[in-house]
This record gives structure tokens, sequence and C-alpha cells, in this order.
């Protein structure tokens, strides 16, 4: 009752070649929801696909519900629900019929039809899966997951091209189920996805733990003041007018502009001083802060300081 | 089942649930649902699946239909001695078993891996030994219609076998054991091809088979080597089988269920072997 929801140790999962996962260490805890967090070619999926048994580990220990995915595959599989990133039904098979069908294989699944109408599916029942939109198509494979009354559900990339109602929907039932008790693993690259929806963030970049924690904790509560100015800004001199531990980053703008960041590595000393002292500071250089404000780190701030900012050729 | 399935299945009642708050209608109670119910559910499935779809039910029913009527009223194609349509429909029935358990097999389970169906199914409680179970419970339902429906144009255009008990129960044998062998190939190519490859060649090899597998005609009017080389095909050996028993004469005889175990040994032991899930 109290082993982890999920627990990787380790975890390597090599393809010929590349290696995509290299060493990964994280557990879920039961009745909450962990974000794999990570860019393209991360290593998520494969790390979600070991847990759910489809593929086997090259190193490392891997347990689900206590269980090994693998060898305990048989008596793994009533308890765990489980949303491909894509596919997963035929094409001919309609909607409806093929909710039901999932739900027949379980012993006490949820109806059918409320789920559909949760999903707001109720008007596609009768369609074939190859005529729904992309987004009909997560929301059913997403209520197939669901329906056994499953403890664990892994859903890899729940929300990927949905529009924003049906990111709701999804988000909605997300909370309802940890309301209820199950723990949710789902892997997203939308920053706003798991900062809603996660109590525990798992960072992953090029296979292996960048790190892990709650949002409030991966952003560590910190502050940071922004503004921008066509003004020249000597940020050496703005540093130094700052305590000791400040720093000022820029970057351009798209309206040719130079956008401002100031952090400092103290998360006591941004208050409202440190504020007046940048804007003491720019009365005296001539500098008109437009947009100026105090700005709470984002879980994406993070992300972007721990995969860097360059994009990637996968 | 682990203490906690337990305790959280005994806050569950044990009908599916009907509304009330969300905490409720999604706290976890899983479990499997007993092997027969799955595998019928699965079965259903599949089977309305194969009906459904457009190219297979050509394949299936229209094309065995129409080449059974067509070339009974017609004289284009020597049939052999007798009757045409008495000498046409069993090799049009083997036709028609072929195009399930084979052509439509292969490609509709092609697919299936293609688009992660298969994968998706491994994920359920549905153990691969009851998803092949479904399979062949599809199979055999589609040629039971296909089956019925041959039987009946066949007898309208004047069809007259003389059966035995002893034939009838042969041809039945005959049926299960082609069955046996088409499907293992069918998942031998779908298992191991890319979709498109598969769709390809089990088109191929049914019109190969039409043509070379004494389908339309015994394959005693090819010259000597291609009558032999013909006669340890599956199709050939099935057609032939079928026209023996249906004919009322003699049984047909031990090479045509030797010829159709040793496919199905063969088929089954490689596509065990060879079968890629995804």
């Amino acid at each position: 009752m109290d082993t982890a929801a999920v627990e990787v140790v380790d975890l390597v999962k090599r393809y010929g070649a590349t290696t995509a996962v290299t060493g990964l260490t994280f557990s879920a805890r039961r009745g909450a929801v962990t974000a794999l967090l990570g860019p393209n070619g991360a290593g998520k999926t494969s790390t979600i696909e070991v847990c759910e048994g489809f593929r086997r580990a090259d190193g490392g220990r891997v347990r689900v519900l206590g269980l090994d995915p693998v060898a305990d595959a048989a008596a793994l599989k009533p308890r765990v629900g489980v949303m491909p990133q894509s596919g997963g039904v035929p094409t001919g098979a309609r909607a409806a019929e093929w909710l039901r069908l999932m739900a027949s294989f379980h012993a006490r699944p949820i109806e059918p039809r409320l789920l559909m109408e949760r999903l707001g599916l109720t008007s596609v029942a009768a369609t074939p899966f190859r005529r729904l939109s992309g987004g009909q198509q997560q929301r059913l494979s997403l209520a197939c997951a669901v329906v056994g009354r499953p403890e664990l559900v892994f859903l890899d990339e729940p929300t990927a091209g949905l529009d924003p109602q049906a990111r709701m929907a999804t988000w909605d039932l997300v909370a309802a189920l940890r309301a209820a008790g199950v723990a949710v693993i789902l892997t997203t690259h939308y920053m706003e996805e798991a900062e809603r929806l996660a109590d525990h963030v798992v960072v992953i970049d090029r296979g292996a733990l960048a790190a892990e924690g709650t949002p409030a904790e991966l952003t560590g509560g910190r502050r940071e003041v922004c503004f921008s100015t066509s003004a020249a800004v000597d940020t050496a001199r703005l540093e130094a007018a700052l305590p000791e531990g400040s720093r000022v980053g820029s970057q351009d703008t798209a309206d040719g502009r130079r956008e401002y960041t100031v952090t400092t590595d103290d998360p006591d000393a941004l208050g409202p001083e440190f504020l007046a002292t940048v804007t003491a500071w720019c009365a005296s250089a001539g500098v008109l802060a437009e947009d100026l404000r105090v700005r709470r780190r984002t879980l994406e701030d993070v992300f972007l300081e721990l995969t860097g900012r360059e994009l990637r050729e996968q | 089942m682990t203490e906690h399935t337990f305790t959280a299945s005994a806050r569950a009642t044990d009908a599916p649930a009907t509304g009330g708050d969300d905490a409720s209608l999604f706290t976890p109670a899983p479990g499997a649902a007993p092997m027969w119910r799955m595998v019928a559910s699965q079965a259903g499935m599949e089977l309305r699946v194969m009906l459904r779809h457009g190219e297979q039910f050509l394949l299936t029913m229209v094309i065995p239909v129409l080449l059974l009527v067509g070339f009974s009223l017609t004289s284009v194609l020597d049939v052999g001695e007798g009757a045409r349509v008495d000498a046409l429909t069993p090799g049009v029935l083997a036709l028609a078993v072929m195009s399930t358990s084979f052509t439509g097999l292969a490609i509709g389970t092609g697919f299936e891996r293609r688009y992660g169906v298969l994968k998706r199914l491994g994920a359920t409680p549905l153990s691969r030994f009851g998803l092949l179970a479904a399979k062949t419970l599809a199979v055999l339902g589609v040629q039971a219609i296909q089956a019925v429906v041959l039987c009946a144009v066949a007898l309208a255009l004047g069809w007259s076998p003389s059966l035995t008990a002893g034939g009838v129960l042969a041809a039945a044998a005959l049926v299960l054991l082609a069955t046996a062998a088409f499907s293992s190939l069918a998942l031998l190519m779908a298992g191991t091809l890319r979709a498109e490859a598969t769709l390809a060649g089990a088109n191929l090899v049914y019109v190969l088979m039409l043509g070379l597998g004494g389908v339309l005609f015994p394959t005693s009017s090819f010259p000597a080597p291609l009558e032999q080389a013909a006669s340890v095909l599956p199709v050939t050996a099935l057609s032939s089988g079928l026209r023996a028993a249906l004919a009322g004469g003699a049984p047909p005889g031990p090479g045509a269920f030797a010829v159709l175990a040793v496919w199905a040994l063969v088929g089954g032991l490689l596509a065990s072997r060879l079968f890629r899930w995804e």
C-alpha cells in the first residue's frame, strides 16, 4: 500500500547504438500527478514505455505498483491504464463501440456513455476512428485509458494538438482522477500543463534527470524584475548598483527594443528596496523602464535554464 | 490480486458506475473481466470491422459470388466435366475461405500493427492468446456467412451436391485445417512485413491462387509439372478436397489433409517465432 506508484532507478534504454535513457532515477507517488517534462527526444516516451511493459529496460530497476512491468505484466494490466501518443484504435472502429470494447475487458468499468459525455464525444459516438478530428481521437484514447478504473494511468502527451476547450476538459479529468486517488504519470512539453496539474515534476534532458520537485520547489519561489527600453543600458553599471549576487540579462524583443531581466541569487533580497534600487538607477541613467514588472519565475524559465535555449537537431 | 485492489473493489459496486460525483466515478476499482467475455467482445469487434470494410467485403463476398454466378451461367471457361455449377462451387468455397483467413486477416492485422492497435491491445487485460482466439472466431464467423451465402446462390443456380455424412464431416475438417494454415500464413506475413507490403503481397497471392490453385477449374488441365507444383498449395488441397467431399464419390484422400496440416504447422511455427507486435 505504501509502495510508490512507479519507482525507476538507474534506468537505461538503448536502441542499437543510440542510448535514449542514460541512468534515470525518479519515483511517482500514488494518488498524485507526476509530470515528465523534457524537450523532444529527451527519453520521456522511452521511459514511459518501459514502465508500461512495452519495452524492456537495458539496465536499472523499474517497479510499477511494486511489481515488475514485464514479469508481472498479467497482474498489472487490469490495474494500469495507458494512453499512447497516437493511434491504438482500428481506423474502422466507431468511437463508442471501441470504448465499450475497452470497458468490457474490465470487471467494474465506468459506464462508457458517461465518459463520452464528459469528454464531449457523444456527438461522434457512431463515427469511425479515422473520421474523428485529432483532438477527438486524443480524447477517445484518454477515455480508453481510464474506463477500467485503474489505480495508475500513463498519459503520453495527453493534450498535444488539442484546442483550448479540449485541453481544459482533459485537465479537468486529470484533476478528477487525482481527487479520486488515481496516480497519474503524464509526459508533456507544455509548461503550463505541468505547472497546473503536477504535484511532482521530473525534468528529463538527454535521457537523464535534470531536476525534480514540486513546481514551487523548481521555480524556488524566485522573482525577477523585468523591463524593456529602447535606450542603451550599461548592464555592468546596473549590476554594480545592486546587492551582490544580482545579474542583469537581456535579449532583443520583436519590436527592436531590448528586454532586461534582473535576477538575484538570494530569493529574499528581491524585495521593495531592490525594486527601488533598480528604478533609482534607471532614473539616474536617464532610462525609461517600460513594461516594468516584478515577475515570479515560471517553470518555463527553469526548464530553459536547465535544457538550454538552442534548438536541437534531435 | 493485492490487498489494495481488494479494498478498492469492496468500496465500489459490482455494476458499472452510473453518475454520481467524480470521486466515486474514478475511484480505483481495477479488475479483469472473465476471459470468455473479453474474447467474445473482441471477436464481435473484429467481425464487425471485417464486414464493414469495403475492400475486404469485395474480396470475401462480391468476387466469389460473381465468379460463381458468372462462370455457371456462361461457358467462357472450361470447368471440367459435369454441371458447371457442381464443378465450380467447391472451388469458389475454397477461394472464399482463403479470402477471409488469409487475405483479409493478413491485411487487417498488418494495418492494426501499423496503427499501434496490437500494441494498445497488449496493454489491456486481453491476453495474446485471447486476441488470437478472438481473431479465429471472427474469421470462422465470416466464413460461416460466406458458406451460407455461396451455398444458397449455388443451390439457386442448380447445384446438386451429393452429400453424405462422411463427406460433410470431411469438408468441415478440411475448412478448419485450411483456416489454421491460411491464418498462420497471414499472421506470418502481417507480423513481419510493412503494412503496405502485406497489402500488396496478400492481394497478389489472392490473384495467383485464383489462377493457379484449382479454384475455377481442376488442376488436372495443367501441364504435368505445373499440376504437381500446384498440388502442394494449400488452396489447391482445399479445393480438390472439397470437390471430392461434396461430389459424394470417394472421400478425399489423406493427401489434401497432409498438405494443409504441413502448411498449418510450418506457418504456425514461423509466425509464433517471427511475429512482431509493433
